[in-house]
């Protein structure tokens, strides 16, 4: 057991421990039928620090802190660039959801996606198909993290799989359960900041123990000049597929349910302004400092062949002991911030969503809560259960998790906001067409190679614009009148 | 009531989305043309700022550099603050 990196960490747990309490307080106070609201967007008063923290902590997840500095390790500077494309995250969906996302999920008192989806389209096929891919895709993504996280805490401490993995779901679950929404976002915001911290000691460390950046390049340099290049180690990482990520990890992020729920929560326009600036800055110093860390990492450590292991180990080389542990707070940070804000959701999809719409939809408020927590509680001990032997299909169908979602909901969203001949034939078929041409795709690309050099996600998210429009326009051309629905009522 | 005519926040929600997709444009573009442009030539032609390669510099460190300097300049002069609840012209 390594006490000085453990001490650390276990710090880190139980003030995001108490702070979760802490913030939970806060919303035993309301009662009646704003208690969804607060339990599930924390009140809809969120505000600009919190807002940022929580949108960049929530999407960036254990790939961003441990797998893709690892690729960059390998890559060199071709990664960096292809991280990059991340910084658009920060602007695009608050500016793109934005004002009108905010008005019309206030007018059809929308707590969730599917809220917001059920109100625009009128249609029980779009909420069930919608429900379900979000309890499908997302309980497996969140599986997938927590793997990861108890994986982090495993090479970390030296503690056994299972211990770690108890200490993470204990941690997140508590908080979580009885916290809700503000309980996440609040630590959230605590976890980016951890993550912005750490990637900058853990950037300078490297630096330094390199010898200075010149120096870096230089024996990347002597190793292999393609490590300098756009091009990847072998030359052969190509404009299309690289520029493609812009897609995946750039403006598709729109149509991630987890993100588009934030742009829903926050108080007012002042806070998403502020928002979106510190939003942009973080993301940026967070993508640019990780990836770069991967890359110098290369010449001060060579030979790791365990991409997941570059952070933990560099960190561990260049920082003191109880440094390293503050730092490596940061992956654990980006983890935690990522499970609990889809547990929260997809908790808030089967209790509004399936529960309250299809089950029981004259439940009083104490069912409502008991329900809430209950379930919250319930999925979260499911998932730790799955992941102490992980079976093979929830690996698998997080690999659909984060494009195919993108590739279902992103068009529902967007048109359904600004078109006003979008429809629920376009809406079904825009997500039957986005995952079902996700999932051949991915088979077709795994046997072959990619299709046109590009990522999965692109011709999905093409397709499925292409049948929403057509869907639409061929199957009902009605104008849709957004002053239609006044606040309170639902169609 | 006025149901026929469009809510004014509406057209503010439109244009800052407008501004949006125009700054990931200019990003995407600033991003590739200097990795791209620059990039491509041989590694021996490559000069270096901050130790770092002169294509990677513009486009990933300028670059961000800039998209935010253009993400506070038009959030603070062309973003206009809208109240979200509903107004109640008539009552």
């Amino acid at each position: 057991m390594n006490w000085s990196v453990i001490i650390p960490l276990l710090v880190f747990l139980i003030v995001i421990f108490f702070i979760g309490i802490w913030s939970s307080r806060k919303g035993a106070k309301v009662s009646g039928g704003d208690f969804l609201q607060d339990y599930f967007l924390g009140g809809r008063e969120l505000g600009g620090f919190v807002l940022a923290m929580t949108m960049v902590a929530t999407y960036g997840s254990a790939s961003s802190f441990l797998g893709g500095p690892g690729t960059a390790y390998t890559m060199g500077f071709g990664w960096v660039l292809l991280a990059m494309s991340q910084v658009v995250t920060g602007y695009f969906v608050l500016m793109i959801l934005g004002k009108k996302f905010a008005i019309m999920a206030r007018r059809y008192r929308a707590l969730t996606l599917v809220d917001f989806l059920k109100a625009r389209y009128n249609s029980a096929p779009v909420v069930i198909l919608s429900a379900a891919a979000i309890i499908i895709f997302l309980f497996s993504a969140m599986a997938a993290q927590w793997i990861g996280g108890a994986r982090l805490v495993e090479s970390l401490t030296g503690m056994s799989y299972h211990t770690a993995l108890f200490v993470f779901a204990v941690s997140v679950l508590v908080y979580v359960t009885i916290g809700g929404f503000r309980a996440v976002a609040v630590t959230d915001a605590v976890q980016g900041a951890v993550m912005v911290i750490g990637t900058i000691v853990l950037l300078a460390g490297v630096i330094i123990a390199g010898g200075g950046v010149s120096n870096i390049i230089h024996d990347l340099v002597s190793e292999n000049p393609n490590l300098v290049t756009p091009f990847g180690a072998d030359g052969n990482l190509g404009k299309a597929y690289v520029s493609s990520f812009w897609i995946l990890v750039g403006v598709g992020v729109v149509g991630l349910p987890q993100i588009a729920v934030r742009s829903m929560s926050y108080k007012n326009s002042r806070s998403m302004h502020r928002a979106l600036i510190i939003g942009t800055v973080v993301t940026g110093v967070i993508m640019l400092n990780m990836h770069l860390i991967g890359v110098f990492a290369r010449p001060i450590l060579p030979g790791i062949d365990v991409g997941d292991k570059v952070i933990p180990l560099i960190a561990m080389d260049v920082l003191p002991a109880w440094l390293a542990g503050i730092v490596l707070a940061a992956p654990m940070a980006a983890i935690m911030s990522t499970v609990d804000s889809l547990l929260i959701l997809v908790s808030s999809t089967v209790v509004k969503d399936v529960y309250l719409n299809y089950i029981k939809p004259d439940a009083n408020v104490r069912a409502i809560k008991r329900a809430s927590f209950g379930v919250t509680a319930v999925l979260g001990t499911i998932v730790y259960i799955l992941a102490l032997d992980p079976p093979d299909l929830l690996i698998f169908l997080n690999l659909f998790a984060f494009g195919g979602l993108e590739a279902a909901f992103i068009w529902p969203i967007v048109l359904g906001l600004y078109w006003k001949y979008a429809n629920k034939y376009g809406a079904i078929a825009s997500m039957i067409v986005g995952i079902g041409s996700y999932i051949a795709i991915h088979f077709y690309n795994e046997a072959n190679g990619n299709l046109f050099g590009v990522h999965t996600v692109t011709l999905p998210v093409l397709l499925s614009f292409v049948a929403f429009i057509v869907f639409s326009l061929v199957m009902k051309q009605e104008a849709y009148d957004y002053e239609r629905i006044r606040k309170g009522e639902i169609a | 009531m006025s149901n026929n005519k469009t809510d004014w926040r509406f057209k503010v929600a439109n244009r800052e989305a407008l501004i949006g997709c125009g700054l990931a444009l200019l990003n995407f573009v600033w991003w590739f043309g200097f990795a791209y442009g620059m990039g491509s030539r041989p590694v021996e032609e490559y000069s270096y700022i901050l130790g770092m390669p002169d294509w990677f510099f513009y486009s990933c460190v300028v670059g961000f550099i800039l998209i935010t300097a253009l993400v506070i300049v038009v959030v603070k002069f062309f973003f206009k603050e809208v109240p979200f609840e509903e107004e109640e012209e008539t009552q």
